[in-house]
């Protein structure tokens, strides 16, 4: 199919790509501890990019038996497309990634069941009347590239995730609780998501509460994930850059942060649900360095933005069916600081250890400035948790407060598979609480 | 088509079957900066089945068409798998209808051409009302779905359902700042909706270069009054997800916070969802069950009277069927979603509203929101203080956040002047973005935590 569908496409244009997604997942759902729902989902479907007279035309489509179609669909949109000025790379096979697991693949569902339904289990033991809420997803997928300069590649990719929602109601007050991991390779460590679970319904026993003032917050691993990570992947996008919307944009090879921060975009990391051999438009993936030492060292880019911006793609294109690709992170690495986790609370004389974070990105992502709910939080006073605090508001702007940090933690811990982030202690962000 | 599907239906094994068959084109534009980024079409074919057997579901998703019966068979055994549960169906009326959508000006009648001239005589005006734009998004993109869905009691339904969305956000910079505004539109009939609405992009403009000279707000405990658009949300966000039965149905503890009968605000507190009114982005005749649309009373005089249903929730609660039962579309089996979702107007004039307030803050637009139940958060596209009963300074970085029941309580006056807002896409869990509008008059609240810097 693929086979005739770029001889169509190469009948109308030079340059052709052709994009083939298949994909079987199965999720498995519980909800308030009891499995709830079984699911199968299969997905398959082609995308073209034809580039005729400097514009791409795409088309789409998840019909089976018809893909010549696409063809004409894409030629009618070309002329109005993005103009583009780079050509479809030479293909060439990557060395294979362990991201392909036939025990994932081949698992059978009872085993999926088991998985959520220990979980949950775990968690009753000492938490009896939490209400549990559990997916856990099997996913098998192969992706084939395809394009005029003759080559075809591609790849057969696993993924095993579970999410978990803890959910404690004691009158009007409302805890939820939620973890998550996944991995392409191997199996889930379930347990250990039970027992963070577990863990955390036991510290949010008392509640604590904090003024409305400027004050020290240390965010966890999973909380820093949350709230900081979002911005910084904006601002070190390629296309932001181009756009001249991004908060580093102009400070290539200079400080912009902490010189304590040094962080890494890994394509190939190992066991992360977001390697591939290649990118999704067969550029092959790698580890790109993007801040060193508190200093950007690069940005990451597709083809499109690349070639404006007079650099080389990172291997960091991605894109579902329906979409062009665009650039978009892999696995993110960041190194580890310079003090225990433990010393961090332990100096702090008041302050906030935030784990859990609610509507933190819906003002402007744009300039890193946040403001959130503290979902899972505690009071620091004196260097002790003193209690779980409620109806309170974290704000602050990522950019400036990356470059006042009083503490990173010694181990960048892995959140999910994609990503590995130390806990980072501000030295002031606002706080506002009606407690 | 509808001769496979009854033929499949006929498939043994389970209690109750359905099966859905989509197809769906359309087409996408996308601006980025002063530049056309992305343009395309897709077309898509696809189905699902779900099986109940003993109270348990399974179910199968494809776009393998051809091999429905193998689907069928596979939804089948994956609900013998869960087992005996205790899920139970509504009864409904069966329904063999065709609905195809009364269009005003069908968007794929409209050439592409045309549709960029549009998109490029906004993106102008964005570029051309400040030097101080840094960039700019536009998102455009229409879908056409043609359904079939039929199901073992009865029911054959054919229905068209059309989708437009479209969004612009201006980002304004002054030195290392950089804000945003948006203006976002949408329609379920009516291509129309978009065009004409260059004034508007002016106006989104100039909000954005406004913002930059805006101070933070000092974050605390303030009287709010918000405009229709952050009051839609907040009604959206706050409340609408909490009256989505499938989030209390098998939850003791949330379903006594949220009894029928008790007082969650004033009088003149009215909020209503319900996809019967035509033309709204959340509109529709039949739901993804095939219940007939209807309105809704959620809170009616400051007391909770109702909640959103599917069939399963209702049969669950024993309370009646309100067609909410949506899927994104057929990769997905419906659950409980919100439709068009308002507070209703009630007496207040706008200037009323704000002519005792000492030092509040008037909150307008809005980026989104979230909600975890009990607590919601959304921000403030602009805002400004009230001082003395008068409209002040421009106020920036507005986030509101706050716990439902107090929130709903402390409503001290709901305006008389009713809008809606029908850009928005509602999330929830990997079903998004769904078509939905949302609306409400003015509002004046007490006592709500903004966050800011100290």
């Amino acid at each position: 199919m693929i086979e005739r569908l770029l001889k169509r496409a190469r009948a109308a244009s030079r340059e052709a790509e052709v994009f083939v997604f298949t994909m079987e997942e199965t999720p498995v759902s519980f909800e308030a501890n009891e499995l709830k729902q079984l699911q199968t989902r299969q997905v398959q479907g082609t995308a073209l990019r034809l580039i005729v007279d400097g514009r791409i035309g795409f088309a789409a489509s998840t019909r089976v038996s018809h893909p010549e179609s696409l063809v004409d669909a894409a030629l009618e949109v070309a002329p109005f497309g993005t103009t583009v000025d780079f050509e479809f790379p030479e293909l060439s096979k990557e060395p294979d990634l362990p991201i392909y697991d036939p025990a994932i693949a081949e698992l059978p569902v009872e085993d999926l069941i088991e998985i959520g339904r220990d979980m949950i289990a775990n968690i009753r033991e000492s938490a009896a009347e939490a209400l549990c809420d559990v997916r856990v997803i099997r996913r098998n997928a192969t992706l084939t590239l395809a394009n005029s300069r003759g080559g075809q590649v591609s790849y057969r990719k696993t993924t095993i995730s579970a999410s978990l929602n803890a959910n404690l109601i004691r009158g009007t007050d409302v805890l939820d609780v939620f973890e998550y991991d996944s991995t392409s390779i191997g199996s889930l460590d379930h347990r250990a998501m039970a027992r963070e679970v577990t863990r955390k319904i036991r510290l949010a026993k008392h509640t604590g509460s904090v003024r409305t003032a400027n004050l020290p917050v240390i965010f966890t691993p999973k909380g820093a994930a949350e709230t900081l990570l979002l911005p910084m992947k904006l601002a070190l996008s390629g296309k932001t850059v181009l756009e001249g919307a991004s908060a580093w944009g102009d400070k290539m090879g200079q400080p912009a942060v902490d010189s304590r921060i040094t962080l890494w975009d890994d394509g190939k990391a190992e066991g992360s649900i977001a390697s591939a051999p290649f990118d999704d438009e067969g550029i092959p993936t790698r580890r790109t360095c993007l801040i060193d030492k508190g200093v950007i060292r690069s940005f990451y880019y597709d083809l499109r933005t690349a070639s404006l911006a007079g650099s080389a793609s990172t291997g960091n294109a991605s894109r579902s069916l329906e979409t062009m690709p665009t650039p978009s992170p892999t696995t993110w690495i960041f190194e580890g600081g310079d003090v225990d986790e433990e010393d961090l609370i332990a100096g702090t004389r008041e302050g906030l250890l935030v784990d859990q974070i609610m509507g933190a990105w819906a003002g402007n992502v744009m300039a890193g400035e946040f403001s959130g709910n503290v979902h899972l939080g505690y009071k620091i006073e004196n260097g002790e948790l003193v209690g779980r605090v409620k109806d309170t508001m974290v704000t602050g702007n990522v950019f400036q407060a990356l470059r006042s940090l009083d503490g990173i933690g010694k181990v960048a811990h892995r959140v999910s598979s994609e990503i590995r982030i130390p806990a980072l202690l501000f030295s002031s962000l606002g706080v506002a609480s009606r407690g | 088509m509808r001769e496979r599907i009854e033929d499949a239906l006929k498939t043994p094994g389970s209690d109750y079957l359905e099966i859905r068959i989509e197809e769906s084109q359309g087409s996408r534009i996308r601006y980025r900066g002063k530049e056309l980024e992305d343009i395309g079409r897709f077309t898509n074919l696809g189905g699902n089945v779900r099986a109940m057997i003993g109270g348990g579901w399974g179910f199968a998703s494809f776009n393998d068409v051809n091999r429905l019966s193998h689907y069928v068979e596979l939804a089948i055994n994956q609900a013998r798998l869960i087992g005996r549960r205790d899920s139970r169906l509504a009864e409904a009326e069966p329904v063999v209808d065709m609905v195809s959508v009364q269009m005003r000006r069908n968007p794929l009648r409209v050439p592409l051409s045309d549709k960029k001239r549009l998109l490029d005589e906004y993106n102008h005006i964005i570029w051309s009302t400040s030097p101080q734009v840094q960039t700019s998004i536009i998102n455009y993109s229409d879908t056409l779905r043609s359904l079939h869905f039929a199901n073992s009691h009865g029911t054959y339904l054919r229905q068209e359902k059309l989708d437009i969305g479209f969004s612009l956000i201006a980002f304004a910079r002054k030195d290392d700042d950089v804000q945003q505004a948006i203006l976002s539109l949408g329609s379920s009939d009516d291509y129309g909706v978009i065009e004409g609405r260059h004034e508007e992009v002016e106006d989104m403009v100039e909000r954005a270069v406004s913002l930059l000279s805006a101070k933070p707000v000092k974050g605390g405990c303030y009287t709010v009054v918000t405009d229709p658009h952050l009051a839609g949300v907040f009604v959206h966000e706050a409340f609408g997800h909490l009256s989505e039965a499938d989030h209390v149905y098998q939850n003791d503890r949330l379903l006594e916070l949220m009894i029928l009968g008790r007082k969650f605000g004033g009088e003149h507190l009215n909020i209503v969802d319900g996809a019967a009114i035509p033309g709204l982005r959340g509109s529709f005749r039949y739901d993804d069950e095939g219940t007939p649309s209807t309105k809704t009373y959620l809170i009616q005089n400051g007391v909770l009277v109702g909640r959103l249903h599917s069939r399963e929730t209702a049969a669950k609660m024993g309370e009646p069927l309100t067609g909410n039962a949506r899927s994104l579309n057929y990769r997905f089996p419906p659950i409980v979603r919100m439709t068009n979702t308002c507070i209703e107007a009630g007496q207040v004039p706008f200037q009323d509203m704000i002519s005792d307030i000492k030092e509040g803050i008037y909150a307008c637009h809005s980026y989104g929101g979230q909600t975890s139940m009990e607590m919601f958060t959304f921000s403030a596209g602009e805002a400004r203080m009230i001082r003395d009963g008068q409209l002040a300074e421009p106020v920036r970085g507005v986030n509101l956040s706050g716990n439902v029941f107090e929130t709903l309580a402390n409503i001290e006056a709901v305006g008389n002047d009713l809008a809606w807002n029908q850009g928005g896409g509602c999330g929830k869990g990997e079903q998004s973005p769904l078509p939905v509008a949302d609306g409400s008059p003015h509002i004046r609240i007490r006592d709500v935590v903004i966050g800011g810097q100290g």
